[in-house]
C-alpha cells in the first residue's frame, strides 16, 4: 500500500470549511487523551475548556470581550498573510496602540470631554501602524525579513511599555505600582448592555469583518492583495506595485492591532500596566489561519479561540490545571490547521502495491 | 533470416484519469533508421516515449527489443538495453564543468581520467566540439545539448530518443546536429526523433509516425509527403493559411524604441544594450533569437514591468511612455503577453474571470470607485472564451485547469480583444497546437490590419517568417538591424542568431537542403 497526494482539479470548498472544524475536534480528542495519560481528568478538562464557556450564559460576556481584540487583530493579519507578508509582531503593535491612546488621554487630562475618545482611538491605530512601518521600511529598502523585525520589535515595545508606565506616565497615586492612572469615567468606551462588561469594541469587532470581506472580495485593493500573494510576477504584469502592497499589508496589520490595543485599554482594562501584553497578538495568528484568512472566518475563529481562553480559566479552578493549558490547546489547533491545509488542494489516494512479477521479467533482460 | 526490428511496439495503450493518452499504438523502428514521431501537443508523443525509456509502464500492449518481448522497468534498465534519451530540457548543473556533469549522469562509476578519454574519443568520432573542462554556465545552448548527446553516446546506444532537439538551436547548429545523427544512423543506431518541425523531418528522417489524440494516424515516408500533407494528418483537418487583406499599406511609426538599455537583473540575467527599432501602424515586427539572449528583459522593459532609466527610450505615436508604469502604459494603449504563462501572464489559482481583471480591468471598464465589477469581468472573460474557442467550463474555470494551449489562447485573446495600439507578445504559440496557433496568428494579423503595431518575440523562426513584415535578431541583449522578411536571407539570420555567443566552430554556410526547407 502506497499513499499518494494527488492534485485536485480545483480547490475543495468542502475541505476549506471541514478542515478547521476537524482541527478543533481533533484538538479536543488529542487533548483529552494526553490529559488522561498524565492522570488528569481529560474529559472534564476538555468540557470545561471548550463547552462550559458556551453552555454557561454568564461566561458569554467574557467570551465576547476576549474575542473582540482577537478578531480585530486577525483581520489585519489575514490581509498581510494573503499577500505573503508575515507580520508576527502584532502583539507589539497592540501594546504601542494602547500606549498611544493612553498618551493622548494623559495629555488631555482628567477633565477632558468624552469626545477625546475619538482622537485616543485614532492615535492607537496610527501608533500601531507606525510601529509596523519600521519593518515595512526595512523590507522595502534593504529586503530585511519581516518575520524577524516584526517579532523583535515586539520585545522593544515591551521595553517602551516598561519605561513609560514605570517612569513618566506612572500613576502618582498608585502606591508606586508601574501603571498609568485609571482612565476617567468619561474616557472609557461605552458599555453596550447595562451591568455587563460588553463594550463598544465588541460591536466594532462584529462589524469590521463584513467591511473587510467587502474590501477583500470586491475591491481592486483586495484583488491586488490576492494577486501579490498568489503570483507576484503576475501582479507586476497586471500593474500592481509590490512596494505599495508591502506598505499596505503591514500598515493595515499594525493599524488593526493598534486599534485592538486602544479598544482593550479604553474598554476593558482602563489603565496600562506591565501586564497589558496578554498574547492576543500571537493568538490572533492562530485565529487568522483557523479562519482561513477569510474575514468572516476570522470572526468565527476569534470566538472559538476566545472560548479556549475563558475555558482555560474555568478549568484552572475545576480540574486544577494551569491557565497556560489553554495555550497548549491553541497551539495544537494551529498545528492541525496547518497540517490539514494540504487537503484543500490535494486529495489522498491509497494505491495498492503492484505484485512483484514485473521485476522477474526485468531480471531476464 | 530477416533481422527483427530494433524496437517493435504493438497495441501500446496508456490511460490516465479522464484521458486515453495512447490507444493501441503499433509501429516498428529498424536498425539504422531515423524515425520521426510527429504529433501536436497532447497527441501522446511524450507518454509513448516515456514508456520506451522506462519512466512509465504501458497498461496494455507489448514492446519487443530486437525481436524479444521485454518490460522496461525504469530508465536505468532502458540504458542497460542501449536506449539513450536526450531530453528537451537539459538537466545540467550550471556551476560544474562538462566532465563533472557527464560523470554525475553515469550509471557506472568510472574514474575521471578514463571518462575524459572516453568523452574525447566519442567527440572525435562524431565531430562534436566540446571542451571537457569548461563550466556549463559559459556554454551556448547548442553546446549544452552536445553534453547531453555525448552523455547518451557514451552508453553506445542502439536507440537514441531525441525530444524536440532543435527548438533552441540556430539553423547552423541544426545542420551540425543532423550530421551527427546521420553518422549515428549509418553505424546502425536507430533514432526516434520527436519534433513538430516538418521541414526538418523531411530533411532528416526515413520514416514518420504520426499520432493524433493518442492514436496512430499514419506511418509514412516524409520524402514523398509534403510538409502540408503531414501537418494536415497531425491536426486531422485542412490547414488554414493566414489571410492577409489585399493592398495593405503600413502607416506612420507607432512604436519607436531608441537607445533602450537595461542593466541585467542578477548574475544569470541578460543586459539590454542600446536597442532601437520602430514599428509602423499595421506592421508586425518579429524579433528572432536563441532563448536566453535578452528576450524576457526586452518584454519587461517594453511592458513597463522594469522601469525605464531613459525618459525617451520608448514612444507611442511620438509621445514618450518610458516614464510610465505598467498600468499607465496599458492605459496609453500598450498591451503585452510575456513568455511564461503560469504565474506571469496569468495567475494559476485564479478563475479566468479574475485573470481577465488582471490586465483588462482599466481598459475594459471593470473598475468603478475602487470596486471591481465582477459582472463585466465575467462577461469579458466569456467573450474571450467564445471568440478564441478556449476549451474551458466557463469564466469561473481556474486558469490551471486549462491545458497550456488553451490558457495561451485565453491570454492572447484577453490582450487582443482590448484592441491595443501596440501589442508586444513573446512566444505567442509556445506549446499551442497547430490549429490554435493558426487562429492566434490570424488574430494578430487582423489586429495589425486595424492599425495596431505588433511586436512578436519568438524562437520559432518559421513562425516569424510566415507572420512578420520585418525581422530583427536579438543576441546577447543587442538587436540587429531590422530587415524586411520578404527578402530575408536565412543564412544571415542564422549567423546573427549565433552571434558572438554562438559556436565559433559552427559552419558559416548552411547546406541547400536546410535552407530550402525553410
Amino acid at each position: 500500500m502506497r499513499i499518494k497526494l494527488e492534485k485536485r482539479p480545483a480547490p475543495s470548498t468542502f475541505m476549506l470549511i471541514a478542515t478547521p472544524i476537524a482541527s478543533v475536534l481533533l484538538t479536543m480528542l488529542i487533548g483529552m487523551l494526553v490529559f488522561d495519560a498524565i492522570g488528569i481528568d481529560g474529559q472534564r478538562a476538555v468540557v470545561d475548556i471548550f463547552l462550559t464557556p458556551i453552555l454557561a450564559s454568564y461566561k458569554w460576556q467574557d467570551v465576547a470581550v476576549k474575542a473582540a481584540p482577537l478578531i480585530i487583530i486577525a483581520l489585519g493579519l489575514s490581509i498581510g498573510n494573503r499577500a505573503q507578508i508575515w507580520n508576527i509582531g502584532a502583539e507589539g503593535q497592540y501594546v504601542i496602540g494602547a500606549l498611544c491612546a493612553a498618551g493622548v488621554g494623559i495629555a488631555a487630562g482628567p477633565d477632558a470631554p468624552a469626545i477625546t475618545l475619538i482622537p485616543m482611538i485614532l492615535a492607537g491605530i496610527i501608533g500601531g501602524a507606525a510601529w509596523a512601518a519600521i519593518p515595512a521600511l526595512l523590507k522595502i529598502r534593504w529586503d530585511v525579513n519581516e518575520n524577524l523585525t516584526t517579532l523583535m520589535l515586539t520585545y522593544v515595545s515591551f521595553q517602551v511599555l516598561g519605561y513609560l508606565v514605570g517612569g513618566p506616565w506612572k500613576d502618582t497615586n498608585g502606591r508606586n505600582f508601574p501603571a498609568t492612572a485609571p482612565l476617567p469615567e468619561q474616557l472609557t468606551l461605552p458599555i453596550l448592555f447595562q451591568g455587563s462588561t460588553v463594550h463598544l469594541g465588541v460591536a466594532i469587532a462584529l462589524i469590521l469583518p463584513f467591511i473587510f470581506w467587502l474590501i477583500m472580495s470586491k475591491s481592486v485593493f483586495g484583488f491586488q492583495i490576492r494577486v501579490v500573494g498568489s503570483a507576484p510576477h503576475a501582479a507586476r504584469h497586471g500593474g500592481f506595485d509590490a512596494k505599495q502592497t508591502i506598505w499596505a499589508a503591514l500598515l493595515i496589520g499594525g493599524g488593526m492591532a493598534g486599534l485592538a490595543g486602544a479598544l482593550e485599554f479604553t474598554g476593558s482594562l482602563k489603565a496600562v500596566n506591565l501586564g497589558f501584553p496578554s498574547g492576543y497578538g500571537f493568538t490572533a495568528i492562530i485565529v487568522a489561519f483557523l479562519g482561513r484568512l477569510n474575514p468572516i472566518g476570522c470572526l468565527i475563529a476569534g470566538i472559538v479561540l476566545a472560548i479556549t481562553y475563558v475555558g482555560g480559566q474555568v478549568a484552572q479552578t475545576t480540574v486544577h490545571i494551569p491557565n497556560s493549558t489553554a495555550g497548549i490547546f491553541q497551539a495544537m489547533m494551529l498545528f492541525f490547521i496547518l497540517a490539514s491545509d494540504i487537503l484543500i488542494r490535494y486529495r489522498v489516494r491509497f494505491i495498492p502495491t503492484k505484485p512483484a512479477i514485473a521485476d522477474k521479467k526485468e531480471a531476464r533482460v | 533470416m530477416q533481422t527483427p526490428p530494433r524496437l517493435d511496439l504493438s497495441g501500446i495503450t496508456k490511460r490516465f484519469p479522464g484521458v486515453l493518452a495512447n490507444d493501441q499504438v503499433s509501429f516498428a523502428v529498424q536498425p539504422g533508421e531515423i524515425h520521426a514521431l510527429l504529433g501536436e501537443n497532447g497527441a501522446g508523443k511524450s507518454t509513448l516515449v516515456k514508456m520506451i525509456y522506462g519512466i512509465m509502464q504501458p497498461d496494455a500492449g507489448e514492446i519487443r527489443w530486437n525481436g524479444e518481448r521485454i518490460t522496461i522497468q525504469n530508465p536505468k534498465a532502458a540504458r542497460k538495453l542501449g536506449i539513450g534519451m536526450v531530453f528537451q530540457h537539459f538537466s545540467l548543473f550550471e556551476a560544474m564543468t562538462v566532465l563533472e556533469n557527464i560523470a554525475l549522469g553515469m550509471d557506472a562509476n568510472i574514474p575521471a581520467r578514463d571518462l575524459e578519454a572516453k568523452i574525447v574519443a566519442v567527440m572525435q568520432q562524431y565531430g562534436l566540439k566540446l571542451e571537457p573542462h569548461r563550466i556549463v554556465s559559459t556554454l551556448s545552448v547548442g553546446e549544452r545539448q552536445r553534453i547531453e548527446i555525448v552523455r547518451a553516446l557514451l552508453l553506445k546506444p542502439n536507440l537514441l530518443i531525441m525530444d524536440e532537439p532543435t527548438s533552441v538551436l540556430t539553423p547552423q547548429e541544426v545542420e551540425q546536429l543532423f550530421v551527427v545523427l546521420r553518422q549515428l544512423a549509418s553505424e546502425g543506431c536507430s533514432i526516434l526523433y520527436i519534433s513538430h518541425k516538418l521541414h526538418e523531418i523531411k530533411a532528416l528522417c526515413h520514416t514518420a509516425t504520426i499520432l493524433r489524440g493518442g492514436k496512430l494516424v499514419d506511418t509514412c515516408d516524409p520524402a514523398v509527403e509534403t510538409s502540408r500533407s503531414m501537418a494536415e494528418k497531425m491536426i486531422g483537418g485542412s490547414l488554414k493559411d493566414i489571410q492577409r487583406g489585399e493592398g495593405r499599406a503600413l502607416g506612420t511609426a507607432k512604436l519607436t524604441v531608441q537607445s533602450l538599455s537595461v542593466a541585467k537583473d542578477g548574475p544569470f540575467g541578460i543586459a539590454l544594450k542600446d536597442i532601437g527599432f520602430s514599428v509602423k501602424a499595421g506592421e508586425i515586427f518579429g524579433i528572432a533569437g536563441v532563448a536566453g539572449n535578452g528576450q524576457n528583459a526586452l518584454l519587461l522593459a517594453l511592458s513597463g514591468e522594469t522601469p525605464s532609466t531613459s525618459p525617451e527610450a520608448i514612444q507611442i505615436d511620438g509621445t514618450s511612455v518610458a516614464p510610465l508604469t505598467a498600468k499607465q502604459r496599458r492605459l496609453a494603449g500598450m498591451a503585452s503577453v510575456p513568455e511564461e504563462r503560469n504565474g506571469h501572464a496569468a495567475v494559476p489559482d485564479f478563475s479566468l474571470s479574475d485573470n481577465a481583471i488582471l490586465t483588462a480591468r482599466d481598459r475594459m471598464g471593470m473598475v468603478s470607485g475602487g470596486m471591481v465589477n465582477a459582472h463585466s469581468a465575467r462577461t469579458y472573460a466569456g467573450e474571450v472564451i467564445a471568440a478564441f474557442s478556449v476549451k474551458a467550463t466557463g469564466p469561473a474555470a481556474m486558469a490551471d485547469s486549462l491545458s497550456g494551449g488553451n490558457l495561451q489562447k485565453f491570454i492572447m485573446g484577453r490582450e487582443i480583444m482590448q484592441k491595443p495600439q501596440v501589442l508586444v507578445v513573446s512566444q505567442p504559440t509556445w506549446g499551442v497546437d497547430a490549429g490554435a496557433a493558426a487562429a492566434i496568428h490570424q488574430a494578430l494579423v487582423d489586429l495589425a490590419a486595424t492599425g495596431s503595431a505588433i511586436v512578436v518575440i519568438s524562437q520559432d523562426l518559421d513562425e516569424l517568417l510566415s507572420l512578420c513584415d520585418t525581422l530583427a535578431v536579438i543576441n546577447e541583449g543587442r538587436l540587429s538591424k531590422p530587415m524586411p522578411v520578404a527578402g530575408a536571407n536565412i543564412e544571415e539570420i542564422g549567423l546573427l542568431m549565433g552571434g558572438v555567443h554562438g559556436d565559433p566552430n559552427a559552419p558559416t554556410h548552411i547546406s541547400a537542403e536546410v535552407a530550402h526547407a525553410y
